[in-house]
């Protein structure tokens, strides 16, 4: 999970590491009365969980609370790459002498953290990185060890930063291991004219593995912005939203997302990814196919299950329970193999919904709900 | 011969008194793994008994390796507990730590990895569902009666696929069968299981499951290119996945423009590696690849 920008610039500042004074609000009004408060120029900021927001128009400078309202009211309910704005944030402008870019990331193929750092912060980071590699550090942090200042001096050494960024440096890892994150990163860190170090933005990600013992942006992770994925993670659900009109029920992630594939292999969309897990009970199974079955886009359903540890007759009982409580009114395929596969196609065989029919095969059920979906 | 585990391995449970240790450690004791002993301090002394076996309790992954010479050790204690079960078997010496538990936070697998490569202790997960030599022994929560012994090996990050590949190879079988996990980190590669299955005299043929995330994939594909003769057959998962969100396991997500299926795909074709397009399509150009090479 994203954080905020506000929000990760909260962590910073508990950490602290300097950041500019600044406020958030949803509403134009109260964004003057901020405005005045922190002494009228402001640069307001979209909070999004993109990036690229400054080049979308997210970002703007105002020059006294009057235009600060105005600015807030253009920016607020905009759409910036699929993201509508919620609230804005405004912040005390900055005398910029110099922009830097710091990150911790995740090297999955190493398994440890990776610090990322350039004298050549900003917008273009990403231009640098792609076009002079060399002005990028890249270092590598030890488990066990973490970032020391003897770590962090090494790494502002490498990529240039000057020695006054390493007590920042430490800081960031202590926000990165405090808070669970899988990224930290600081974009710009700059230089003030008055030679101070300060973390005009930044991006935070959160490991959901870690929520159980980070509960402080409990609300904020559950918020979804689709009312299917909310209806879902309501009831437990591993469930994604997406463009199509083929509804995916299968257990296992690897099995749903090759499911996917294979419906969009015969030409039809698929419009969701549902995981029911290993365990796929009847309640579960009831659960995601309600919620499938509410997605107006969806034209046909594709049940994919493989049975491994789970027999295809419970799963097949679980279907038959969905069905009564469900009651769907778009055709769907059932795939069952498996443990118990012939047990659990008798099953379904004897109800004979009408609207439910069974394929052998996996490729074979999947061109034969694509058919459904698309004539 | 088979990887990492054959029927001479001798198999600690840890968590096994909790219920998916209990129900797996039942089916795994039936699948003929060799199960020596489950580990929970606050049992330590008793002996569960399954269905006729009796397996002792130990208060500790090294009391439990002294009395019975363990050299594998299956983790299912649950995440919160999951860094501090792994870091006491390396401690303790053992060879190989298979880690089921799914919902580790990756700074805690961070941890316990680099603590158990500095040990010697091979892990395999987390978030995997274990390794399977077929009619030998079967440490994890794979089902044991999908395939048969053969001369396949196969490596993959997702446990239900890799149900589907052995299922639609269960009478040409599988010398050993590696869920190496769907994390964002785990303790053994498809690099480190192709190494294995490229000397192992019992493998004829490597099946090489990915999905997106990451870069394994490709990393997989320069190392077949350099360095494994035997022919490998793949398939990835992901195609329709969206950028930026996870598909289910925690390191199954597209971030801007790396980690896509597309990218995995190509990297494996250019190093000489079949790609199926569905499971079934992987699986008949496994058989196609078999028959070429008698």
């Amino acid at each position: 999970m994203d954080l905020y920008e506000h929000q990760a610039r909260q962590l910073f500042e508990e950490h602290g590491i300097v950041v500019p004074r600044a406020e958030v609000t949803d509403s134009p009004k109260r964004a003057r009365e901020i405005a005045r408060r922190l002494g009228g120029r402001v640069v307001v900021k979209a909070q999004v969980k993109t990036g690229g927001r400054g080049k979308a128009g997210g970002v703007k400078l105002a020059a006294d609370p009057a235009a600060a309202e105005l600015t807030a009211r253009q920016i607020l309910g905009t759409d910036i790459k699929g993201h509508t704005v919620g609230t804005v944030m405004l912040a005390q402008p900055v005398d910029i002498a110099e922009e830097f870019y710091v990150s911790y990331v995740l090297d999955r193929a190493a398994g440890r953290f990776l610090a990322i750092a350039s004298a050549q912060g900003g917008t273009e980071i990403e231009e640098v990185a792609a076009t002079r590699p060399e002005a990028v550090a890249r270092i590598p942090v030890d488990p066990a060890e973490g970032v020391t200042s003897a770590t962090a001096a090494r790494i502002a050494e490498a990529a240039g930063l000057p020695p006054r960024t390493v007590d920042v440096l430490v800081r960031l890892w202590e926000v990165l291991t405090r808070a669970d994150a899988l990224l930290v990163e600081v974009n710009p860190l700059v230089r003030t004219g008055d030679g101070r170090i300060m973390a005009l933005d930044g991006k935070v990600t959160l490991d959901d593995n870690a929520r159980f013992r980070q509960t402080r942006w409990g609300a904020e992770g559950a918020a979804h912005d689709d009312p299917l994925e909310e209806a879902a993670a309501a009831k437990g659900l591993n469930y994604v939203k997406l463009d199509g009109e083929v509804g995916i029920i299968g257990n296992g992630a690897g099995l749903v997302m090759s499911t996917l594939d294979v419906v969009a292999g015969c030409g039809a969309r698929p419009a969701n990814f549902l995981d029911i897990g290993g365990g796929a009970s009847a309640q579960v199974m009831s659960d995601g196919l309600s919620v499938i079955l509410s997605d107006p886009a969806v034209k046909s359903v594709f049940v994919n299950v493989f049975g491994g540890i789970t027999a295809c007759d419970a799963v097949a009982d679980g279907i038959v329970r969905a069905l009564d409580t469900v009651r769907p009114t778009k055709p769907l395929v059932v795939r069952l193999d498996g443990n118990n596969a012939a047990r659990g196609r008798a099953i379904l065989d004897a109800r004979a919904h009408p609207l439910v029919e069974q394929a052998t095969t996996m490729d074979g059920a999947a061109s034969r709900v694509a058919r459904l979906a698309t004539t | 011969m088979a990887i990492h585990l054959t029927k001479e391995s001798r198999v600690l449970v840890q968590g096994m008194t909790g219920g998916e240790g209990m129900k797996h450690t039942r089916r795994m004791i039936a699948a003929g793994t060799n199960i020596v002993g489950g580990v929970n301090p606050r049992k330590a002394g008793r002996s569960v008994d399954f269905d006729g076996t009796e397996v002792p309790v130990f208060g500790s992954v090294a009391e439990g390796m002294d009395a019975t010479g363990a050299d594998v050790t299956v983790v299912f204690v649950p995440p919160a507990f999951a860094k501090a079960a792994v870091v006491e078997a390396a401690d303790a010496g053992i060879g190989l730590a298979v880690v089921i538990t799914e919902g580790i936070p990756v700074h805690d697998s961070v941890a316990f990895l680099a603590h158990a490569r500095h040990k010697g202790t091979r892990v395999i997960g987390p978030n995997c569902p274990g390794l399977i030599t077929p009619g030998q022994s079967n440490a994890g929560i794979i089902p044991a009666d999908i395939a048969e012994p053969g001369r396949i090996g196969l490596v993959s990050k997702s446990g239900t696929l890799t149900y589907q590949l052995m299922y639609e190879l269960r009478d040409t079988g599988f010398s050993t069968c590696v869920g190496i996990g769907g994390d964002p980190v785990v303790g053994t590669t498809h690099i480190d299981c192709l190494a294995a299955f490229q000397d192992d005299p019992d493998t004829d043929l490597i099946v090489l499951i990915g999905e997106i995330g990451g870069d394994a994939e490709e990393r997989a594909a320069a190392y077949i290119r350099d360095h494994v003769t035997k022919p490998v057959v793949g398939y990835i998962a992901g195609f329709t996945a969206p950028e930026g969100r996870t598909m289910g396991h925690a390191g199954a997500i597209v971030s801007g423009s790396s980690g896509t299926a597309q990218a995995k795909k190509e990297a494996l074709e250019a190093a000489g590696v079949r790609v199926g397009r569905t499971p079934t399509e992987t699986a008949r150009q496994v058989l196609a690849a078999l028959n070429a090479d008698v």
